[in-house]
């Protein structure tokens, strides 16, 4: 007998034990992105694209209900875990209230993105036909000609909410780091899948690329110190092995435990697009095919906070005073940098980008209010946004250059939306609703979730972060009025622009996205009640 | 009235709002608003109608709220106060608001001029704005205006005020930007805009510190309470919403838009503005009396941005050439007045809004005289071409007249008695120095005032006629020149009417608590006679220089006053140095860092850590290297910001 | 902090050798340079500013090794699982099938649209 086969198994197998329930909403987006590889493969290529958002749709829908059915029964759950001999279970999932909250807003949003993906009533879509054709290439034209299309679009972005709704949900380092790769790499692809501009989307899904596995060798890094400290990647451990109350009692290691944080804390203000590690931000926001960009902003952002909020009241609250000074400078450089920054931009995608950045800010002052309705306020908020966000990138992809055959690329340089508002009253009335709900103007759902945030922070004594949000979005409000007034109070010069008649799809989103701008800024206790009752956090 | 309690406040308690009338006092702002939102959604469709569905919603206002007013003067003066919620708002955890409207005298009475002014605005705008494309756009903001400002002065608590605060700003902008085509009016949009912003950004920090330090921000949980504070939170408190009642009133130092927002297309625009937005800034502080009373430091400040804003808008009006553009001087001018009523606290509160009330009444008749000469004289606005109007426009000339005697305040028209109030409350109000200098401030400017309104109306309607060839002036319709008519009896008798007997006194009592009357330091009767001297002085100057003698038709140079009152005293030039040049600096250096500056920043770091900047600038093509930097910079920053505050 | 003593001691010394067996050889080395010494050593191809064929190499070479990690990942996984089959019950057996339909779909769609045709 050889020695390597000698090797005993240590103990009996045990089946690790799993909340089907529970865990139903990834399963079910998970199985439909494996359907829609299938349908790639054997689908005729005629009907592909039509099934394509069909199961894409069904999907998610799908998983919504599963939700749905978490919210109706009230679980709060750890599952996905072996049980210890003492009962206790290292579970790599958590479904409790912010969860479920999160995943559902994931949901709903993405559902909102697969429709205005959907768009293809004017020129063929946003995305490419054959992405692995040189740009501008015999190749790519007749491509073009014989109608190809890209449907992989679908598939990836199912696996990219798959791994958005595990993120926030992960309660180990380690399952949130799969997480983060599982939703990260699907979006790299799809930023270089833009129909025009193929080389400016190109390099941003290099970019992307780049500066994602960068910061998520960060993010691993930091988990790796963090295990070194806690000998556990799970957030409970975690939290108890700083408070010196967990199994290994672990004393002048400090050092390993603030540069896990901090290094962890990279990772995850990569994502959320925070300063500064936001520069990455403008490039891929301005060559991703614009539906694929309002998803990445809306729904990343909603994954990316999700897990900072779960990383942050879960596993470091006792060491809440040796990374809160960090973060208070990170968040107040990214609410500079993303207002005034937005000002000179003259590309409106790159302007929502800086934007982004500045929300991110806001966002931030929610959380470092560590408390009960910090959580809520940042939920809030990140619902508002969302749908604030997509309807306003759909709108973008909608305003397009006047080609000689009436609708050309999309016009995404300011001066071709002047004079909007004339041409086109309802898309720059909507347009600015979205607007003015970025900027925080009250009676529209921005106000409520800056007010959330920003009340939360107040009383927790983080008014210094407040003052200077309300500043930031002080300078903000001039670059979102400057659009509408240009829209409303300029002449168009130069090259015009048209604003292409929306399909089913993009319409639908839009509209969905204006009534919930509206109704969440007159009524906002329809959502508040549900957020503050989601803010708590299993252990 | 007894005072209710032996000590301590004598402001009525707030009562549950009872009976239907009271519960449905929502409508007054639903109405505008379902106007506004008719007209904007209703698109094309509403054309042939939709100004005249406007003027209804507007009417109809103030009908109900003509009612609400007899309701409550039907109950005792202590159940004046009423308190109607409407639904929960903002229940965020720790922080729960309910959304609600406080009906009391003082809300009522600014709910009575801001309908009825509004709505005769409306009907004048049915003939000045014929033909104009965009009439129903215009009646649309029209309506969101009046919306706005009822809810602003409705609301029970600050955050409700700041939502009619916000939309009153939303629907200013519009309108001063309406007539778009011109370049200049929308950069008088953004200026006022931009100078709002900072007004905003003062309101929002009050609230927050309110929150901060109440726990709420209705108006019945802060206010009662606002003894029981630090003094110190009560100064903050009050400094911030005096730069929100700058911002919105147009005082100093956030006074400089209102005269650009007067270049704006219409004399209606410029009105809805002089007679109603910027009553929002003494609304605000008289309201928050309780606070002012409780930090005496900040109440000081209001009452010398009072003060300096009175005599620099009085200043400034005297050398302005454009008829619309005096009058927004003057405009600054007597909200001064207001504001260092309301600072004087006490009776100061009452006259304060009495002469918001008669300054709301022969302004807007003012204005919109001007606007008819603006009519008949193809929209020039330089009074250096009219002159001898009087005989051209009978009505006009009467209707104005009788304003500029108001504002002159001779006896018995409406603005003697709310502006000889003030003056003698200037003079009888605090110790040593202060009666002196903030009496002789209002004094001083009522002598001024007269000088340049006098210039103003001679310069227009008397001395010899200057216009050029093609115009041929002409008397407005009816349908402008009624309005004028109404307004023109409320300048001659409103002021009376709410002073004789006290009435405006005891209506407000439940308001401002009982008042009691000081001495001034110059006895009263002197006093007035002191004032009408001035007033006199200054009207004969005027009718010296501006009826008798050839008024030039260009403007001479003038002495170094004159040229620094008609660049309104430098204030563009003392914010673009003050505001605008760091702020662009700011943004400059910001971007520079972003794009450019990276690199030369990074690349010292990254050179601190090994030259990695440089190797990957050779070793990798496009900017990816640079960010890549950045966020390693970023990192390291990050890193040594954690461990810096355990070390 | 002592037991990275000896790490960071070791990780300055292999820096420090570094640097001067670098700096040393560029310092103390004679540098004579002619046409000869700066061709390609004895023999093989002149460098180009660009590689053979416009710098490019076929994309197909990516998508072969690509599908061998795939695979490759796919056996270490399946390996353990086979040595302690009998004991991981049947919990084990459904989650194994499931992984290799999971990588049965990646691999069916990459053969249907012609990932593993060479031309």
């Amino acid at each position: 007998m050889t020695p390597l086969l000698s090797v005993p198994v240590a103990a009996d197998f045990v089946a690790p034990t799993v909340d089907y329930v529970a865990v139903l909403p990834m399963l079910i987006v998970f199985g439909a992105a494996i359907v829609a590889v299938l349908v790639e493969a054997f689908a005729p290529r005629a009907s592909r694209f039509s099934i394509q958002v069909g199961v894409a749709l069904v999907g998610l829908i799908a998983a919504l209900g599963a939700v749905g059915k978490l919210i109706v029964d009230g679980t709060r759950v750890e599952t996905a875990g072996i049980p210890a001999a003492d009962g206790t279970l290292a579970a790599s999932i958590v479904i409790d209230g912010p969860a479920i909250f999160l995943q559902g807003t994931i949901l709903a949003l993405s559902i909102l993105a697969v429709l205005t993906m959907t768009e293809r009533s004017t020129d063929g879509g946003a995305f490419t036909p054959q992405a692995s054709a040189v740009p501008g290439s015999p190749g790519e034209g007749a491509a073009r000609r014989v109608g190809l299309v890209q449907s992989e679009v679908f598939p990836l972005m199912l696996f990219s909410v798959g791994g958005m709704l595990m993120f926030p949900a992960s309660n180990d380092l380690l399952t949130m780091f799969v997480a983060l790769e599982v939703f990260s790499l699907p979006l790299y692809l799809l930023c270089g899948l833009a129909r025009r501009r193929r080389l400016l989307s190109q390099e941003a899904s290099l970019k992307y690329f780049l500066l994602g596995a960068f910061s998520s060798a960060f993010f691993l890094y930091g988990a790796a110190l963090l295990y070194g400290f806690a000998e556990s990647v799970r957030l409970a451990d975690i939290a108890a092995a700083i408070t010196g109350t967990g199994r290994p009692a672990v004393v002048g290691q400090d050092g390993l435990l603030l540069l896990g944080i901090a290094l962890l804390a990279v990772g995850l203000l990569f994502k959320v697009g925070a300063a500064p590690f936001h520069i990455w931000t403008p490039d891929v926001y301005q060559g991703a095919p614009t539906p694929v960009t309002g998803f990445m902003a809306a729904c990343t952002k909603v994954a990316a906070f999700g897990a900072m909020l779960r990383v942050v009241y879960v596993a470091l609250p006792g060491a809440r005073w040796d990374f809160m000074p960090a973060l208070w400078g990170v968040a107040i450089l990214t609410m500079v940098v993303g207002s005034v920054i937005a000002i000179v931009q003259t590309d409106v995608k790159r302007m929502l980008a800086y934007s982004s950045i500045a929300h991110a800010g806001f966002l931030m002052t929610g959380v470092l209010a560590i408390d009960k309705i910090g959580i809520s306020g940042v939920l809030f908020y990140l619902f508002v946004y969302g749908f604030t966000t997509i309807g306003a990138f759909a709108l973008v992809s909608l305003v397009r250059d006047a080609g000689e055959d009436g609708v050309g690329g999309e016009a995404t340089h300011l001066s071709q939306w002047a004079g909007l508002g004339k041409r086109h009253p309802m898309a720059a009335g909507a347009f600015t609703l979205f607007l003015l709900a970025m900027a925080g103007i009250p009676l529209t759902s921005g106000f409520m979730g800056k007010y959330a945030v920003f009340s939360a922070a107040v009383s927790n004594g983080a008014w210094v972060l407040a003052l200077i949000g309300v500043l930031a979005s002080a300078v903000a409000a001039f670059f979102y009025v400057r659009v509408i007034v240009l829209m409303y109070f300029s002449e168009p010069s130069g090259s015009a622009s048209v604003v292409a008649t929306p399909g089913v799809g993009t319409l639908f989103a839009i509209l969905l996205s204006v009534v919930v701008t509206i109704v969440l800024g007159i009524a906002p206790t329809v959502l508040f009640g549900p957020a503050e009752a989601a803010s708590l956090f299993l252990p | 009235m007894t005072p209710l309690l032996a000590e301590g406040t004598t402001r009525a308690a707030i009562g549950a709002a009872e009976g239907a009338l009271q519960q449905g006092a929502w409508l007054l702002v639903a109405l505008p608003l379902a106007g506004a939102a008719l007209l904007l959604l209703g698109g094309r469709r509403t054309d042939a109608w939709g100004h005249w569905l406007a003027v209804a919603a507007s009417w109809g206002a103030f009908v109900y709220g003509a009612l609400l007013f007899l309701d409550l003067r039907s109950l005792a003066p202590e159940e004046r106060v009423r308190d109607l919620t409407l639904f929960s708002w903002m229940p965020a955890g720790g922080f729960q608001l309910d959304a609600g409207l406080l009906l009391d005298p003082l809300s009522l009475a600014f709910v009575l001029l801001i309908t009825f002014v509004g709505s005769l605005i409306h009907v004048y705008s049915v003939a000045y704005m014929e033909h104009d494309d965009d009439r129903r756009r215009f009646f649309a903001y029209l309506n969101l205006f009046v919306a706005s400002m009822l809810l602003l002065v409705l609301a029970n608590s600050y955050a409700l005020l700041y939502v009619g605060w916000e939309g009153v700003g939303l629907a200013s902008y519009l309108l001063i930007g309406f007539w778009n085509h011109n370049p200049v009016y929308a950069t008088a949009a953004k200026k006022a805009f931009v100078m709002n912003r900072v007004g905003d950004f003062g309101l929002s920090v009050a609230i927050m510190i309110m929150f901060a330090t109440f726990g709420t921000v209705t108006y019945a949980g802060v206010l009662p309470n606002a003894g029981e504070g630090s003094t110190n939170a009560m100064t903050w408190i009050g400094l911030a919403l005096l730069l929100g009642a700058c911002g919105k009133s147009a005082q100093f130092p956030l006074q400089a838009w209102l005269g650009d927002a007067m270049a704006g297309p219409t004399p209606v625009s410029a009105l809805i503005h002089a007679a109603t937005m910027v009553t929002a800034g003494v609304y605000l502080v008289v309201r928050s009396g309780p606070i002012y009373e409780a930090a005496p430091t900040a109440q000081l400040a209001v009452v010398i941005v009072g003060a300096v804003t009175l005599l620099f808008g009085a200043i400034v009006g005297c050398a302005k050439d454009d008829i619309k553009k005096a009058l927004a001087a003057s405009t600054m001018s007597q909200i001064g007045y207001m504001m260092l009523a309301a600072g004087l606290g006490g009776i100061g509160y009452v006259f304060a809004i009495m002469h918001l009330l008669t300054h709301g009444f022969f302004k807007a008749g003012m204005f919109l005289g001007a606007g008819s000469v603006m009519h008949g004289m193809n929209d020039s606005v330089e009074m250096r071409r009219y002159g001898a109007l009087s005989g051209a426009m009978k009505t006009t000339w009467a209707t104005f007249g009788l304003g500029w005697l108001a504002i002159l305040g001779v006896p018995p028209f409406s603005g003697f008695f709310s502006k000889d109030g003030i003056i003698e409350t200037a003079f009888a109000t605090g110790e040593g120095w202060r009666p002196w200098v903030f009496g002789m401030a209002t004094l001083i400017g009522a002598g001024i005032t007269a000088f340049y309104m006098s210039r103003l109306f001679f310069m227009t309607f008397q001395g010899r006629k200057r216009w050029p060839a093609e115009a041929h002036p002409h008397e407005s319709p009816s349908l402008m020149t009624v309005p004028m008519i109404i307004l023109a009896v409320g300048s001659v008798a409103l002021g009376g009417f709410l002073f004789v007997g006290g009435r405006f006194h005891d209506w407000l009592e439940p308001v401002t608590g009982a008042v009691e009357e000081h001495h001034p330091v110059i006895a009263k009767y002197p006093l007035m006679g002191l004032t009408l001297v001035l007033v006199a002085v200054g009207v004969a100057l005027a009718w010296r220089q501006y009826w008798q003698a050839e008024v030039p038709q260009t403007a001479p140079r003038g002495s170094w006053i004159t040229r620094a009152a008609r660049k309104d005293l430098y204030q563009d030039d003392v914010n673009e140095a003050v505001f605008m040049r760091p702020g662009q600096y700011l943004t400059r250096s910001l971007v520079f860092t972003d794009t450019k500056g990276v690199d030369g920043a990074v690349g010292g770091l990254a050179a601190a850590v090994g030259g990695l900047g440089g190797r990957l600038r050779r070793w990798q093509s496009g900017l990816v290297r640079t960010y890549a930097a950045s966020m390693l910079a970023g990192v390291v920053v990050l890193l040594l910001g954690v461990l810096a505050v355990r070390g | 902090m002592s037991p990275y003593v000896p790490i960071l001691v070791l990780a300055a010394i292999a820096a420090a050798f570094a640097v001067f067996s670098i700096g040393a050889g560029a310092l103390a080395g004679p540098k004579r340079y002619n046409r000869a010494k700066l061709d390609a050593y004895e023999c093989g191809i002149e460098p180009t500013p660009q590689a053979a064929g416009g710098g490019r190499f076929p994309i197909k070479y990516y998508l072969v090794a690509m599908l061998f990690i795939v695979f490759d990942i796919e056996s270490v996984f399946l390996i353990p699982f086979a040595v302690a089959f009998d004991r991981l019950g049947l919990f084990a057996l459904i989650e194994m099938v499931l992984f290799i339909a999971t990588v049965f779909v990646a691999y069916a769609y990459v053969w249907r649209r012609g990932g593993l045709e060479w031309d």
